[in-house]
């Protein structure tokens, strides 16, 4: 069937009200807003968006196999270009599907605009044939959604969600539009600069503060920067304007799982990541330090350890846009609530014009270096396995002069990834962190993919993890999609067996990846590229074929199985109480092992 | 951020009145683990849809700072204020309670229902139903003398607030 073009859309933006079907106003509501790419799945309840999608030229829908998998790449998408993400499915399955993925990007702060269909008005609440509550069911996972009841509320809902998912701390949106609405004619408003009811996101840095927060620097003896996503959400110049602070500064500089990118890990202020696996460095920093700059990152637990024993001695500055990430967890002695590019511009401004200069840090520094020269990463390596750690190592090697994007899946080879993938630029790095998703990964790669076509993109992955969104490999066949998949594969489930050895007496209860699929074939079946490397001898061929195929490859890199993740601050325990190796004891507290 | 003591407030929250705001504000209580001792509800502006929330909830310094940073975050609400904290309030709560009984003690009740002012709005030869209103701990002193008078049943609309003065919250 050809396609007819005879969809009767408003030119874009032009400000005179037009009479369009529900259905059209979604797909006119989506070119208005600039969206160039949709991730979906059709179904009974969204048909007719499905039918005006057909008719129109400019969107790129990318047909998912699974509804999780189309918000993972929407995610994808979203983090790796900074726009947002977008979403269509249908109602009852297609949303309840779509629920991990809306959530992983709420605990992720990633902006997402999801679509679904609902049963027609007059059988909403009869229990009607794929009815569910969807905005009941999202409600807690969401920023804010909506169920359209009207189909003149249609296109004001839709730019409104597009500014809530978008502006402020970013988040994941939905709307909700039963079918006879989308059949329904009314009145299109296009996106106007309509001021929300009582949505005001504070941007603005108070400039009080942020004298104060540049005296208390000025004043620092062993300052650290906390950094997280939040940067990266502000956009590319706020991790410019970061890179400024710290010539200025000079301080170490350290961030969450989510912040990796925002500043280059080349330089030598960089410490790495800090939290659970983090280096040795960033976290006895965080624990001894006597100023605390948090800029855009939220204290999680994996960052913290036990809080009670959480950096004892510092002052704290905690910048977020999200004022209640201020004083959820430990008490800011300076809170600033604001947009984190400008408030860090604000810092770099004031800091000049004052002409402020920073204590003198030797002393701070060489014990940094003590620290440093623990060299927490450091592993044993192998002539005859492959360690994964080795694995991680020469992929980097590799690929690093490469237009490289990394996803990961989620356990241990996410923590490996995050500990030695160098990033040099914000945006690079997709990664779990809020939900922990298994499964992330490889649809957040299709999404990464579809935005950066020229681009290497690879999901560093587990053999457990990448089985639970293995169909989506059919979706990078479809669209010519060359995603590289890069499986440490443990056969097992790693990161479950190494807290069962930390904390139940090494019973591997259900940790064994057993019946595991040949992925050889497995990426012939879907057809793709199948690579397997089983010695570190071939390991470096075997990648550099990888990099060399322009197809979607699945790599089967057979790691030590029993292989695990350090550095470690076992749960409940405190920053400076972190192991080494198995043979620190690493004993967990009776409330340890309640935490997870 | 431990060993603060539990503190009861009265927090009003104005919120665009649309489907779905109330089931909001309570998930938020329910989904982070907040308590609520009273909830009312309803619309108050017509024209500009806005309704009030007010709700009683108890929690440490810190727990009261973040229900309010939570509420603030939810994209309906207009505004919060936390009474007990930022300004003196009023605060009343109207309660319809049933006591049956005959004798002694029906007369005691009627003498005690005198004393706090609250009203019999239905009257049988074997029952009172009073209405009464006044802060919250005067109607639990009044529940409390009526229960051994034959209490029966109790009605509470939980609290309403306003601020004192010629200022709107
Ligand atoms: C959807 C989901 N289910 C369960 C978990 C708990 N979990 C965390 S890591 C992990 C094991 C992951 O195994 P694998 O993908 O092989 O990675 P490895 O740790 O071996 O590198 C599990 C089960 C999770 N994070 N996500
Ligand atoms: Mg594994």
């Amino acid at each position: 069937m050809d396609k007819d073009n005879t969809l009767a859309l408003a030119p874009a933006a032009t400000g005179a009200p037009v009479t369009l079907t529900g259905a059209e106003m979604v797909i006119q509501a989506l070119r208005d807003q600039g969206v160039t790419h949709i991730f979906g799945y059709p179904g009974g309840a969204v048909l007719p968006i499905y039918d005006a999608l057909f008719k129109v030229e400019g969107i790129t829908h990318v047909l998912v196999r699974h509804e999780q998998g189309a918000v993972h790449a929407a995610e994808g998408y979203a983090r790796s270009t900074g726009k947002p993400g977008v979403v269509l499915v249908t109602s009852g399955p297609g949303a309840t599907n779509a629920v991990t993925g809306i959530t992983d990007a709420l605990m992720d702060s990633i902006p997402l605009v999801v679509i679904t269909g609902q049963v027609p008005s007059h059988l909403i609440g009869t229990d009607a044939f794929q009815e569910c509550d969807t905005v009941g069911i999202t409600r807690p996972c969401t920023k804010n959604n909506w169920l359209v009841r009207d189909v003149n509320e249609l296109s004001r809902t839709l730019h409104e969600a597009f500014q809530i998912a978008t502006t402020g701390r970013p988040g994941p949106v939905l709307v909700d539009i039963p079918k006879d609405i989308q059949f329904q004619k009314g009145v299109y408003l296009p996106p106007a600069n309509v001021q929300h009811r009582s949505y005001k996101p504070k941007t603005d840095p108070d400039p009080g503060a942020i004298a104060r927060a540049v005296e208390m620097m000025a004043a620092a003896k062993r300052p650290v920067f906390y950094t997280g996503g939040g940067i990266i959400n502000s956009g590319p110049e706020a991790s410019k304007a970061l890179r400024e602070l710290v010539d200025l500064t000079g301080f170490p500089i350290t961030s969450t799982l989510m912040g990796l990118g925002v500043f280059p890990a080349s330089r030598p202020e960089w410490l790495g990541m800090l939290g659970m696996h983090g280096t040795w460095e960033a976290n006895h920093a965080m624990h001894d330090c006597d100023l605390l700059i948090c800029l855009g990152a939220r204290f999680d637990d994996r960052v913290t350890g036990r809080v009670a024993a959480f950096s004892p001695n510092s002052k704290r500055i905690h910048l977020d846009i999200d004022a209640s990430q201020i004083n959820k967890v430990v008490r800011a002695d300076l809170g600033i609530v604001a947009d984190a590019g400008k408030a860090i511009r604000e810092m770099v401004q004031v800091w000049k014009a004052k002409k402020k200069q920073s204590q003198p840090l030797k002393d701070w520094w060489a014990q940094i270096e003590t620290w440093r020269g623990r060299k927490s990463l450091a592993f044993k390596n192998s002539d005859t396995l492959i360690k994964p750690q080795y694995a991680v190592d020469r992929l980097y090697e590799l690929t690093k002069d490469k237009d490289v994007y990394i996803t990961t899946e989620v356990g241990q080879h996410q923590m490996w990834a995050a500990q030695r993938f160098k990033f040099e630029q914000p945006n690079r790095w997709m990664t779990s962190g809020g939900l922990g998703t298994m499964g992330y990964g490889l649809p957040a790669a299709v999404g990464v993919q579809l935005a950066h076509p020229g681009a290497l993109v690879i999901d560093i992955a587990g053999e457990a993890s990448v089985q639970m969104t293995m169909q989506e490999m059919s979706t990078a066949i479809q669209y010519n999609l060359p995603i590289k998949i890069f499986i440490l594969n443990n056969e097992y489930m790693g990161m479950v067996r190494q807290w069962q050895e930390l904390l139940h007496g090494g019973r591997y209860s259900h940790s064994y990846s057993e019946a595991l699929p040949d992925f050889v074939k497995m990426a012939e079946a879907f057809g793709c590229v199948g690579l397997r490397a089983t010695s570190p001898a071939e390991l470096d061929g075997k990648i550099l074929e990888m990099i060399a195929v322009k197809r979607p490859v699945l790599f089967d890199c057979r790691v030590d199985p029993m292989e695990n993740c350090y550095p470690m601050i076992p749960s409940g325990a405190a920053h400076n109480e972190m192991i080494l190796s198995p043979d620190d004891g690493g004993e967990v507290s009776e409330a340890g092992k309640m935490l997870v | 951020m431990n060993g603060e003591a539990v503190e009861r407030h009265t927090i009003t929250v104005l919120v665009n009145n649309e489907a779905g705001v109330l089931a909001r504000v309570i998930g938020l209580f329910s989904g982070r683990g907040y308590n609520i001792e009273s909830l009312t509800v309803a619309e108050v502006d017509p024209a500009a849809r806005t309704s009030r929330i007010t709700i009683v909830t108890s929690g440490t310094p810190a727990v009261i700072e973040q229900i309010e940073a939570q509420l603030n975050r939810v994209v309906p609400v207009r505004r919060v204020t936390n009474w007990t904290a930022e300004q003196a309030g009023i605060e009343r709560e109207m309660a319809l309670i049933k006591v049956a009984g005959t004798g002694e003690k029906r007369m005691e009740a009627l003498r005690m229902a005198d004393a706090f002012r609250a009203r019999a709005v239905d009257t049988t030869h074997t029952s009172f139903v009073f209405e009464i209103t006044g802060a919250p701990s005067k109607i639990d002193s009044f529940i409390e003398l009526m229960r051994p008078l034959g209490l029966v049943d109790v009605s509470r609309t939980g609290v309403a607030a306003i601020s004192r003065g010629p200022e709107a919250m």
